[in-house]
């Protein structure tokens, strides 16, 4: 039998204005920000290039590399090939990265909310 | 090389009649019973809308690829490679780049803030009701959109596989395809209705490799030699080079741009595809989750791009637009060319197989919308109680399945992947700036949600009502008139951009500010999952 949407939740009491100011957190929202955000606007900006190029360069991407194979082909395959790439990148990041320091401070948190029978304490969930 | 393309007898395809019938039967034999033993343990709210949270992100991924790789990418795609060349790849591109704004920007921020809907996300720190009615009434207008695209998906198919182009005929497959669905959602709920994606998506990509292999082969597993073939079957070197559809003109160019930036957009705005999220226990799996259909996904595109070029050479663009369903029959015809009628009955029963699993996925979360942010907080003011709850979402399931089936009845046989390519770009219009906002922009408040949700929802509904998708082309739905003031088939280079400004403005001017303890509860619950819903353990 499992528990409905009003499982009583162990984040229900915690400070979080105060969790958000701690270094740690400071550290976790950083290394987040840093890799998503540069990482969004280099895919976006890759994949409009490429786009303007197929729309306004149709010369350019029709030029004949190996047999039939053109440009905009390669290129098209080259946005195939980075996709892969980035989505490797990010979940090797977070592994290493995100991960670690995002369960430290779960832990401290919802670590407190246990009671000694390791029951989950705290308010009703909203 | 093989030149000349043994010709596709679209008249000989009525005789498969019954074995396409009795392979799609197979599959519905088979998925309800699976449905039947998932639907065993669904008690709950979070049983029926989220499947217990007990998939694994590897299952979930490949549900996710089941949803996502709709009719539109298998028939739509393939069919416009097939037709226009290269810029029937651009599709391909634009739905695969966009999972990266899902996987880094919003996924796993998303599956440890919320429970069962997008609304509960950007409700999560602004004020509920008037954000969750607009974040329900965008979720339903985007599943509408998608669902018209499928049942027109389901109408193109139908007809060339059965060879009824009667009305009454088509219409009454169409109900019986409608009916189908209806039952998946009711008796399996989320779990249900994942096993059928599961499973569908297997079918999918088994299929799809086995027909690209044997493209490849045809040509040596030479590349170059099937882009050959192409060029020569449609006796135009053109197809190869960008521009064939959206070259014509200063204005298609434009057209071409509004694609695809609605393409790249429009993913990680789909509530259908949010909704997913949910069914994993942690933000770790939906990550997982991401990764594995961007996988699945990618490698599929890189399949469709074999298909529609094989499809060009082996078929030819003339008899594929001849052929009843037009554009969107050139992955079955090629079927037909490539492995006769069993090969043919085989891929039909995937594509039917994949409409059905795509509408089911649509009509739980169109239902999930209405039940648990329209009823139970706004209605009800939260007082209902789950089994209520669910009880509203399965009426709302088959009233849902009713407007699909209707919808599929009127859907013209307008390409499918394009008719997709309209609703990601409501999706996109709507629903992404708040997501992005609320998850990143500290100050976003209330009225900035609400006027980008709404603004963006009217202004790409209203552009694509007054643009020559409904009027005033030969293509249009209403061919004999014209009130198309909007030269552009796409909106989303207008709607979308409005939409983040919207919500850029109506922040800026809010005399209110938000309570900054839910933006910091918000923001530590994203990063760290803390409270995030756990699994159901049965």
């Amino acid at each position: 039998m499992g528990h409905d949407a009003h499982t009583p939740d162990a984040a229900a009491s915690v400070d979080f204005e105060q969790v958000q100011s701690t270094g740690q957190f400071q550290e976790l929202r950083k290394r987040h920000r840093s890799f998503v955000f540069p990482m969004a606007v280099a895919f976006l900006l890759w994949y409009f290039a490429y786009v303007l190029l197929a729309d306004y360069a149709v010369g350019f991407m029709s030029t004949k590399v190996w047999g039939n194979i053109n440009v905009g082909l390669i290129l098209g395959l080259l946005q195939f090939i980075s996709t892969f790439a980035i989505t490797g990148w990010y979940v090797h990041y977070s592994n290493r990265k995100l991960d670690p320091i995002a369960s430290e401070i779960r832990q401290e948190i919802e670590g407190h909310e246990f009671d000694k029978d390791g029951n989950r304490v705290g308010g009703a969930n909203k | 090389m093989i030149a000349i393309p043994a010709a596709v007898d679209v008249a000989a395809l009525k005789d498969t009649t019954l074995l396409n019938m009795g392979i799609f039967g197979l599959f519905v034999a088979v998925t309800m019973v699976i449905v039947f033993r998932a639907s065993r343990n669904n008690k709950t709210a979070a049983d029926y809308y989220a499947a217990g949270r007990s998939f694994t992100g590897s299952q979930n991924g490949t549900a996710i690829a089941g949803d996502y790789l709709s009719a539109a990418s298998f028939l739509g795609i393939t069919g416009a490679i097939a037709i226009n060349g290269y810029d029937g790849f651009m599709y391909s591109i634009g739905f695969l780049v966009a999972w990266l704004v899902a996987l880094l920007l919003v996924a796993e921020l998303l599956r440890n803030t919320g429970k069962f809907t997008m609304a509960d996300v950007l409700s999560f720190r602004l004020k509920q009701r008037p954000v969750r009615i607009a974040a329900a009434i965008s979720t339903l207008a985007v599943c509408f959109f998608y669902l018209l695209a499928q049942m027109a998906g389901a109408g193109s198919l139908i007809s060339l596989l059965l060879g009824i182009s009667d009305w009454g005929g088509q219409a009454l497959v169409i109900i019986v395809v409608g009916a189908l669905m209806i039952m998946y959602v009711l008796i399996g709920g989320m779990k249900g209705t994942t096993w059928v994606q599961i499973i569908k998506a297997m079918l999918l990509i088994a299929g799809a490799a086995v027909m690209t292999l044997w493209v490849l082969a045809i040509y040596g597993f030479n590349l170059s030699a099937l882009l050959g073939g192409a060029v020569e079957t449609a006796n135009n070197p053109a197809v190869l080079n960008p521009g064939l559809q959206y070259g014509k003109s200063d204005t298609s160019k434009l057209d071409f741009m509004s694609l695809g930036l609605a393409l790249v957009l429009g993913t990680a705005a789909l509530p259908h595809v949010l909704m997913r999220f949910y069914t994993v226990p942690t933000a770790k799996e939906a990550r997982k989750s991401v990764v594995w259909s961007i996988w699945l996904i990618g490698l599929f595109y890189l399949f469709t791009l074999v298909l529609g070029y094989g499809a060009a050479a082996l078929v030819g663009a003339d008899t594929i637009k001849s052929a009843p369903g037009g554009v969107n029959s050139a992955a079955p015809l090629l079927a037909f060319h490539l492995g006769g009628p069993l090969l043919l009955g085989f891929i039909s029963a995937v594509a039917f197989a994949t409409i059905l699993a795509v509408v089911a996925g649509l009509t739980i979360t169109a239902a999930a919308s209405f039940a648990h942010d329209i009823y139970a907080n706004v209605i009800a003011k939260g007082k209902a109680d789950a089994a209520t709850e669910v009880r509203v979402a399965r009426r709302t399931v088959v009233v849902i399945g009713i407007l699909a089936i209707l919808g599929g009845i009127f859907a013209n046989g307008q390409n499918v992947a394009f008719l997709v390519a309209l609703a990601f770009a409501v999706a996109a219009s709507a629903n992404l700036p708040t997501i992005i906002y609320s998850l990143f922009w500290r100050k976003f408040t209330t009225q900035g949600a609400v006027w980008s949700m709404y603004g963006g929802l009217a202004s790409a509904i209203l552009l694509i009502v007054f643009s020559p998708v409904v009027s005033g082309a030969k293509t249009s739905m209403i061919p004999g008139a014209n009130f198309a003031l909007f030269p552009l088939s796409n909106p989303g280079i207008v709607s979308i951009p409005l939409a983040f400004f919207l919500g850029w403005l109506g922040t800026t001017l809010d005399k209110k500010k938000e309570d900054p303890a839910k933006q910091a509860e918000m923001e530590v619950r994203s990063l760290t999952g803390i409270g995030a819903e756990k699994a159901v353990d049965h």
